[in-house]
């Protein structure tokens, strides 16, 4: 069981309160792979016996819908659209990951307040304002990060994938480039440094997503593994006024080296039993 | 981003708060009237306005979907886009915005219904302050006396029965607003609101109105009829 640690205010109504679910949360650029592993993490922890609830943007009953309406129309003003998203965050929050959370559930969340907060600061809003308004966001057991090089190569996927350019993940309401191409490239240029600069503010755990897809899958399961595993720290009260004290170090699992550490470890513990079967052969 | 008192517009906007039942949109209309009579371009602005957000307000006030976070914050998606289709253009524009309503209900309401403070007032931090904002005060049982013998039944959020306090939608109902009325008198210092004592005739309040809207409207431009 982990005490609720909120990032800024209580949500009105809502004890904080132990929980024995895990929220983790996947983030990423638009069109690093993120549903395809969730959809496997789903897969992989419901085998294994977690039960699992899944959840993203704009899947929100009060909102989602709204959300979609007005997206198509393009009329959104920025500020309306910034809000409308926090809207259907805290609907989600409150009605899908909490419950579950207190009802022991994995929940896996495709995007959280970070990529809010990124498309909303690109776009102009005060990066202060925004942290605010979406400090009533749960401090998540762990946020794996899907890290690319470059929104070129975000680009190349797109291209392959045969999914193509969409207006929103374009920045087209930016007016960045000249075409679809140039406008994506510039517009998740932006992004990508948004997240580069979250990642030690709100301790992302960096995974490498430039590699195959089935590394980056197992690399995510390894993870979340540790994570479901983890025997949770006694939260002293002074610790709740500095929530990011209870997250993991920064990047662990984003350097090579403990990357090829763990996976050493593994490849000699199986080696090992190899060794004890094949002596009683 | 421009914040709350730093906007600089040619237009002035001038709003009228207080709680149900205090008399405040048949004073503004009033005005609207008055302004309207005396040739300035008038914009008219009022509450829940935006035709973006009305269909998921709608619906989850139907079906009792809001929690009172997500009221504050499907509140604040409205004011926004009302912000900036109605308010923001006009005082551009050099017209005169009246405003029914305004944010001053969100943080009074939403402070009622147990939200922090301080976290509603940043949620709004975008908006334009007013060239004047009035606070028609009337006492909790005028107000209440006013709203109850004028509807057949009081609606669901309005009497504040989602928070449970008592199943009495008329018990629940006092209690939500005495708690509005509560921290409407606290923002009278905080935030500059004009005080107007709505137990007073309407006519003599409609004329200490258009006293004080005067003082703003120096240097407006009005076409003569």
């Amino acid at each position: 069981m982990k005490q609720m640690t909120f990032y800024g205010t209580t949500l009105s109504g809502v004890e904080p309160e132990p929980y024995s679910g895990k929220l983790i949360v996947v983030e990423g650029p638009d069109g690093v792979g993120r549903s395809t592993q969730i959809a496997n993490l789903r897969t992989w922890l419901e085998a294994r016996g977690h039960a699992v609830l899944d959840t993203g943007m704009t899947r929100s009953e009060l909102a989602g819908r709204g959300i979609k309406e007005a997206k198509t129309g393009h009329t959104l003003g920025r500020f309306t659209m910034h809000l409308f998203y926090a809207t259907d965050f805290a609907d989600r929050l409150e009605n899908q990951m909490l419950p579950a959370l207190r009802a022991g559930f994995v929940v896996l969340t495709d995007r959280y307040i970070f990529s809010a907060i990124a498309r909303a600061v690109v776009r102009g809003a005060d990066p202060a304002w925004m942290r605010a308004i979406y400090g009533i966001a749960l401090v998540p057991d762990a946020v794996f990060y899907l890290r690319i090089q470059s929104a070129r190569e975000l680009a190349e996927r797109l291209v392959i994938s045969g999914r193509g350019f969409d207006y929103w993940e374009s920045g087209t309401d930016m007016y960045l480039g000249a075409d679809l191409y140039d406008s994506f490239v510039e517009y998740q240029t932006q992004m990508l440094n948004e997240f580069e600069q979250m990642t030690g503010e709100y301790g992302f755990q960096v995974i490498d997503a430039s590699r195959p897809l089935q590394r980056v899958a197992a690399d995510l399961r390894r993870a979340v593994a540790r994570v479901i595993n983890r025997r949770t720290p006694r939260i002293t009260p002074a610790d709740t006024t500095q929530p990011t004290v209870l997250q993991p170090a920064t990047g662990a699992l984003g350097e090579p080296t403990s990357m090829a550490q763990d996976e050493q470890l593994r490849d000699q513990q199986g080696a090992s039993t190899q060794g004890k079967g094949a002596g009683l052969i | 981003m421009i914040q709350y008192g730093q906007h600089q517009f040619p237009g002035k906007l001038f709003i009228v708060e207080g709680t149900d039942g205090s008399g405040k949109s048949t004073q503004l209309a009033l005005l609207h009237q008055w302004l309207k009579a005396e040739g300035y371009p008038v914009f008219f602005s009022e509450w829940n306005s935006s035709p973006l957000v009305k269909e998921t307000t709608k619906r989850a006030k139907k079906r009792h979907l809001f929690t009172p976070t997500t009221f504050s914050l499907l509140h604040a998606t409205d004011f926004a886009d009302r912000t900036e289709r109605d308010i923001i253009p006009p005082l551009k524009a050099g017209a005169i915005v009246l405003a029914d309503r305004y944010i001053y209900t969100a943080f009074a309401r939403d402070v009622a219904r147990g939200c922090d403070r301080a976290w509603v007032r940043e949620l709004y931090r975008f908006a334009v302050k007013p060239t004047v904002a009035f606070f028609f005060r009337a006492p909790l049982d005028v107000a209440i006396d006013r709203i109850i013998s004028a509807r057949p039944e009081l609606k669901y959020y309005e009497a504040g029965l989602d928070m449970g306090w008592t199943d009495d939608p008329e018990e629940s109902f006092k209690l939500f607003q005495g708690n509005i009325l509560a921290e409407y008198d606290r923002m009278v210092g905080e935030f500059g609101l004009t005080k107007i004592d709505a137990t007073r005739a309407i006519e003599k309040q409609q004329r200490e109105v258009r006293r004080i809207i005067k003082q703003h409207l120096t240097g407006q431009a009005a076409t003569t009829a």
